[in-house]
């Protein structure tokens, strides 16, 4: 440690003594170091997520079949597969979809995360083991909830319905085999993996919210509804934000859940943006349908990743 | 050193083809590796693997997805490697061959059957049933409690489309025509055991694993399956389970079940010498003595004559399995690469009339989806 700051005293202060005479080479020195600090960031955006970018939207404007693995040739064919897409009934349903799932389990993430992070706020014994406990759901892999929950949800032989039976409420119901229950089964179980997430985000901002507001706000005769509302919400409002984006950034592009309870069905009820790409590329293995899809999805994205850049920079000020 | 992509992730395949291949490998004097990945990836792995210019010698594929693959220009004509087909039945070369082109050999074929709890059946004095009247009424009598008659997989993926096929081949209906009368009566045939209270609502979102899985579980008295279930089944000791032809519409009418399993292809890598030695390798896998031993681990038929002759004298058990797969037909036979897209649509189809919608009006969509492409 010290001999190396002894070695770098000189040669630290040598250039000084060169550029001391010259301010313009110095600020292009300064500014090259800058551009260095940033270069390796930019040069993985550029690889890793601007090249495949662009690739996905020059493949939708491409006929895209398997022989173009051999021959390297996709020509293109301008918007036939945006409008084939776009003709297709099954591309509305999965919008429609992917719209109220991941509106509905935002929602329910949500206020059950907040719920029980502010229950979790308020000290009491075995208070962090219950709250560990809460975060099983986050341990699990998708694939394993889904198919633990797929048997859950059966119809004849399943947990819930067994258990509905035995209370003697019902118990035939069709989760996941009708299509009018079905978008609602999967939604329920994604609010299940989801909490966790949402709970331990805003438990975090709940522990920064300073106690001594609470104690102002009830000294001016705040009831616990009322300082909820005007002490907790607009303090956590930057954590809300981040739950909320990241939630929806996860949600909208959900797959791997809807492979594993429902593959889609029962008749497409439970197609999605993320199931009808995956089905467009790897099983009609039609890339070019499956890039204008994927497109979309990232195009919704860009727009919610707008709002949340502008409600910073409105926090920032 | 040559390499074989297959889709034997399970321990017990993986095993039995690596012995298959150091046989092969020590008779041809190389050495055969095989690289395993999961069956819906080897598809996408092949394709990967063909742009950049690294395809493995021999590609397993299952049959339904082989078309895909040789109409992108993929694969060697195996004839031209010197493989015979003296003994493989026609309606399994035809299952490794698109357009004319023979460029899958099969090991060994699978096909649906009806499988049977026996002791179910005889302590209700239920006959095995032949024809779909038969079918019904057993299914409806066998119904009790918490049993259902019968288990099939309707499920939105190819394994509830394997199952419709029986269905709707028997019927005389056609992949090509998805909105004929023949296919329409098949899918009302269907929509009546669900109504009868036959078939488990469940149905339309069970895979054939499920299926077996409430068989064994006692939750229905008959399924509909295919050999590769066998080896579950035995586990269960107290199981007597029982093996026949999927019945059909009529009586003496052909029982039509759909051809299913894998065929080894040599992919076309542009080196002659390699494909030469790939295609001896495949010819020595579906050898008749290396067919037998796969077919008697796998419990599924030997594609080669000779070797399903005496298969069936090992396994006679699987008698009516042997007869269904002689007759048993290919779903790309007709449709080549255009089967994913019909198969999608039909998927859809089935699982719209079994939760409400009429067959017709299903299949109507269907078809219209298959052609149009959307």
């Amino acid at each position: 440690m010290t001999t190396s700051t002894v070695t770098a005293t000189p040669s630290a202060t040598a250039p000084r003594k060169d550029t001391a005479p010259d301010p313009a080479r110095a600020r292009l020195r300064r500014r090259l170091a800058r551009w260095g600090f940033v270069a390796p960031a930019v040069v993985f955006m550029l690889l890793f997520f601007g090249y495949p970018l662009v690739r996905n939207v020059v493949m939708s404007f491409q006929h895209y079949t398997p022989k173009t693995f051999f021959t390297g040739e996709a020509p293109f064919n301008g918007g036939d597969n945006w409008s084939s897409v776009f003709q297709d009934a099954l591309f509305g349903k999965a919008l429609w979809h992917t719209l109220v799932f991941t509106a509905c389990s935002l929602l329910g993430q949500f206020c059950v995360g907040l719920a029980l992070a502010v229950f979790f706020n308020r000290r009491f014994p075995l208070g962090g083991v219950l709250r560990s406990l809460i975060l099983l759901p986050w341990l699990v892999p998708m694939v394993v909830s889904g198919v633990v929950w797929r048997r859950i949800l059966d119809q004849d032989t399943g947990v819930l319905n067994t258990f509905l039976d035995t209370l003697g409420l019902g118990g035939h119901t069709p989760w996941l085999t009708s299509p009018d229950m079905a978008l609602l089964s999967v939604v329920l179980v994604n609010i299940w993996i989801g909490i966790p997430f949402n709970m331990v985000i805003l438990y975090g901002g709940l522990q920064e919210i300073p106690r001594e507001l609470y104690e102002a706000a009830s000294l001016d005769g705040a009831s616990a509804w009322r300082a909820f509302r005007s002490v907790t919400l607009p303090m956590l409002r930057p954590v809300i934000t981040v739950v909320l984006v990241l939630g929806f950034m996860s949600t909208v592009k959900i797959l791997d859940l809807i492979l594993a309870l429902t593959d889609g069905g029962p008749a497409d009820a439970t197609q999605t943006l993320g199931t009808l790409t995956y089905q467009n590329s790897f099983v009609e293995l039609d890339f070019g349908a499956g890039a204008v899809v994927g497109n979309v999805l990232i195009l919704i994205s860009a727009v919610f990743a707008v709002f949340y850049l502008r409600a910073n920079r409105t926090e920032g000020k | 050193m040559y390499t074989v992509l297959n889709s034997s992730t399970d321990e017990t395949y993986h095993r039995w083809d690596a012995e298959a291949m150091a046989r092969c490998g020590k008779r041809l004097g190389v050495t055969v590796e095989q690289q395993s990945v999961p069956a819906s990836q080897v598809m996408t792995k092949a394709l990967r693997m063909a742009s950049s210019k690294s395809l493995p010698d021999v590609v397993q594929f299952d049959a339904s997805e082989m078309p895909v693959f040789a109409e992108a220009g993929g694969l060697v004509d195996l004839r031209g490697l010197g493989l015979s087909t003296d003994h493989v039945p026609d309606g399994i070369v035809d299952f490794g061959s698109y357009r004319g082109t023979y460029y899958g050999a099969a090991r060994s074929v699978n096909t649906l059957a009806l499988f049977y709890n026996k002791d179910v059946l005889a302590e209700a004095g239920v006959r095995t049933p032949a024809t779909w009247d038969d079918l019904r009424e057993a299914a409806r009598e066998l119904t009790r409690g918490k049993r259902y008659g019968l288990a099939l997989s309707a499920g939105g993926a190819e394994d509830g489309v394997f199952q419709f096929t029986p269905f709707m081949w028997s019927n005389g209906g056609d992949e090509r025509e998805l909105d004929s009368p023949e296919v329409v009566e098949a899918l009302d045939f269907w929509k009546a055991l669900l109504k009868d209270g036959s078939l488990s609502r469940s149905t339309v979102n069970w895979t054939q694993a499920d299926v077996n899985d409430q068989f064994m579980a006692g939750n229905a008295a008959m399924m509909i399956n295919g050999p590769w279930q066998v080896e579950t089944l035995n586990s269960d000791p107290d199981l007597n389970w029982g093996i026949a032809e999927i019945p059909v519409p009529e009586a003496g009418a052909d029982s039509v079940a759909p051809l299913g399993g894998a065929v080894l292809t040599v992919p076309r890598t542009g080196d002659d010498d390699r494909e030469r030695m790939a295609g001896r390798i495949v010819a020595c896998l579906t050898g008749e003595k290396e067919q037998l031993s796969y077919a008697l681990n796998s419990w599924m038929v030997p594609a080669d004559e000779r070797a399903a002759a005496e298969w069936r004298s090992k396994v006679p058990e699987l008698d009516a399995l042997a007869d269904q797969v002689a007759t048993a037909r290919s779903r790309t036979a007709q449709l080549g690469a255009g089967w994913p897209a019909v198969s999608l649509a039909l998927q859809s189809a089935f699982q719209s009339a079994l939760t409400g919608q009429s067959s017709e009006a299903a299949l109507k969509r269907a078809q219209q989806r298959a052609t149009s492409g959307n």
